[in-house]
């Protein structure tokens, strides 16, 4: 059975060229924007091996930085990056948005109040999909992009072995006191997009949300490590092997037989295969069973289907054969 | 024979001369003097006994995915197309790159980050950034008002290696989106469900989904005296925040894990330290490593409020436990580079991701 690889969309320039001699005048070269993609840099790259994608943290500041930043970078006043620093401080649920409509500050931004009642809205509907155990409404989750006009959320996963200090509000999840190990999810409602690209400007409300599926692969791929389960890179459900040798053409024949079954199946590509090594295959790519063909039982007119966990064998009839192999598949 | 060694022993002292350039940031046109002068040299090698010198690695910020991971990855996709399904979506797809006009002017102070194509004389285009920008392009130019979708497939990410970031530059997103003119809230609820769905079916452990609104950000901003023009601005600073400062973490460390003050300090000095190879290496000799079995495992618990990006690996050799995170992915053992031989180090997977901190060595 194939297994399947998946390689990079870019490869360095150098190794492409090379590759496609005439053809090369039809590759898409990136733009050189200055860094290891520059094929004058490549054989010279003093860095080395893929980057863990599990954290995204290191551009989080703490709220000293954050106003510093406001401050002297963005010249913010002192006075407006405290009142901020005393919202963006705030969680809790659909409460917290109630607290903040009846806010004598925040009440005066009929914006705000727009999004408080949706705020709240919108927790009644997820208490309906019964998901507000893990929903927090957070003053300070700011989503960079340009383009969001209404609800925005990201979702962070708790586990970097912080356990959150449960500190329950009314109808959210505990507040956050641990910290994320950087988000899985993100997204929001972005109203305004598509009428940027229709000519008449005519507007097509959209929300959604955006997997960051990167990270849950890494995250999977320590905890396969971790486990002593084996990942299967096959589907492959039954071996064809032969017990002696000059059987190869019954082990074509019977494969056949079986792919045209619809049972995946494979041969090991040798005229004369040790059955031993037949069966170390199946041991280490998870194979679960084998039909092991021999002169005597050809005679017979029976196929021995072993079963690869237990070793057991049974002798069935070519006749049962499909059959059998189904019956014992579909139980697995 | 003798010239092979002797073009080989060239190409060796003219790599160091390359590297030493760019590590002095040397203008670029001596760089491209001496690259040259090394291509030249690596060309003759290539003659002579038709074995190509060439660099057998993938680009900068990309993987390749092998058989197991593919295999997880399939699992994973399957999972979250299943939610997908359920809730009713069909899905399309969309090319890789796009006209750069169209991701022009979307993306903020992102922008910087996005892919150009070499102008080879045709249209200019940009390696999509995310698949909400092309679905947008899609919707207009195909005048469609309404439709629920997923979409599944690679984008594209410029990360400034200066900021290092962890962060892979060409990567899957799995968008879902629903597109129209609907009653409030409802398929914003329904968006939550869905990550809420495909979180607790990967079975990936405690989430949280923090939710907001950009209009009640603004309306922040306008009540606390943030004029109109640095609303985006003060947007992205606010976005930075993190949770919990330094001293609270240490605070919690030194109260209610146990952990000695001077254990918590020398963890804040390198968390705080930003550096290259030269912080690992013979510099940081044992002497500077901690003595504590707890400051292990506070770093353990506590690698996210430290700020350490990516998976701390601990080297166990039965003696030592180290953390070490490098530069570049590339774990390097510093009490080897100290001089210490006796290891015993078994392979804890992935090199370490990329990080500017320093070294913390650790005895049970």
């Amino acid at each position: 059975m194939t297994e399947t690889i998946d390689t990079p969309v870019f490869e360095l320039k150098g190794n492409i060229d090379r590759k496609y001699g005439e053809d090369s005048k039809l590759i898409y070269d990136l733009k050189d924007q200055g860094g290891e993609l520059c094929p004058s840099d490549k054989e010279f790259s003093s860095l080395s091996g893929p980057s863990d994608p599990t954290v995204d943290k290191l551009d989080k500041m703490a709220w000293e930085d954050v106003k510093k930043e406001m401050v002297n970078e963005k010249s913010l006043s002192e006075e407006a990056a405290d009142q901020i620093g005393e919202y963006v401080s705030m969680q809790g649920g659909k409460d917290l948005a109630e607290r903040l409509l009846q806010d004598p500050k925040m009440s005066q931004s009929k914006q705000a109040c727009a999004g408080l009642s949706d705020i709240k809205l919108l927790f009644s509907y997820l208490e309906l999909f019964q998901v507000t155990d893990k929903v927090v409404f957070d003053l300070s989750l700011a989503r960079g992009l340009d383009y969001y006009t209404g609800v925005i959320y990201e979702a962070v996963l708790t586990q970097a072995g912080v356990a959150p200090v449960s500190n329950e509000t009314q109808q959210g999840a505990p507040a956050e006191e641990s910290v994320s190990v950087g988000s899985v999810a993100g997204g929001g409602r972005y109203d305004g997009l598509v009428g940027m690209f229709d000519p008449k400007g005519r507007k097509v409300p959209c929300v959604g949300v955006s997997i960051g599926i990167e990270r849950i692969f890494s995250i999977m791929e320590q905890k396969a490590e971790a486990s002593a389960e084996k990942v299967r890179t096959t589907e492959v459900q039954v071996m064809v092997a032969s017990a002696q040798k000059n059987l190869l053409e019954e082990r074509l024949k019977l494969v056949t037989e079986l792919w045209d079954a619809g049972i995946k199946a494979e041969v090991m590509y040798k005229k004369n295969p040790k059955l031993l090594s037949q069966l170390q295959h199946c041991e280490e790519s998870g194979i679960p069973l084998v039909a092991i063909l021999g002169e005597q039982e050809l005679k017979d007119g029976v196929v021995k289907l072993r079963v690869v966990a237990t070793r057991e064998e049974f002798d069935i009839s070519r006749a049962d054969l499909l059959a059998e192999i189904r019956r014992r598949t579909s139980e697995a | 024979m003798e010239d092979k060694a002797r073009v080989q022993e060239a190409i060796k002292i003219q790599g160091e001369v390359v590297r030493k350039l760019k590590s002095e940031k040397a203008s670029k046109e001596q760089i491209d003097e001496e690259v040259a002068k090394l291509l030249e040299l690596k060309a003759q090698l290539g003659g002579d006994d038709g074995k190509h010198q060439f660099v057998l690695k993938t680009a900068k910020g990309t993987r390749d995915y092998n058989p197991k991971q593919m295999a997880i990855r399939e699992k994973v996709f399957n999972t979250i197309i299943g939610c997908f399904k359920r809730h009713g979506a069909e899905t399309i797809d969309t090319p890789v790159f796009e006209l750069k006009e169209t991701l022009t002017g979307k993306y903020g102070e992102d922008s910087k980050l996005i892919y150009d194509l070499k102008d080879q004389g045709g249209e200019l285009l940009s390696l999509r950034y995310d698949l909400t920008v092309p679905f947008a392009r899609y919707l207009a130019m195909n005048k469609i008002t309404n439709i629920k979708r997923y979409h599944i497939a690679k984008v594209y990410r410029r990360d400034n290696p200066a900021m290092t970031r962890g962060r892979y530059r060409e990567f899957y997103q799995c968008d879902f989106d629903i597109a129209g003119q609907y009653d409030a809230m409802i398929p914003d609820a329904e968006c939550l469900k869905i990550v809420h769905e495909i979180l607790s079916e990967l079975d990936l452990g405690d989430f949280r989904i923090k939710v907001n609104d950009r209009r009640i950000l603004d309306g922040m901003f306008a009540v606390c005296g943030v004029p109109d023009e640095k609303f985006r601005t003060i947007c992205s600073t606010v976005d930075k925040l993190d949770k919990m400062a330094w001293e609270d973490v240490k605070k919690e460390m030194v109260n209610e894990k146990s952990l000695s003050e001077e254990a918590a300090d020398q963890i804040g000095e390198y968390v705080s330290m930003q550096g290259g190879k030269d912080l690992l290496g013979a510099s940081l000799g044992p002497e500077k490593c901690l003595q504590s079995k707890q400051a292990c495992a506070g770093l353990s618990r506590y690698q996210a409020a430290l700020q350490l990006p990516g998976a701390l690996q601990f080297y166990y050799t039965g003696v030592i436990y180290e953390a070490v995170l490098t530069q570049a992915g590339v774990a390097r053992s510093p009490m080897k580079a100290a001089g210490y031989t006796s290891r015993r180090v078994p392979q804890r997977g992935a090199a370490v991701a990329e990080g500017r901190y320093g070294l913390v060595a650790l005895e049970p």
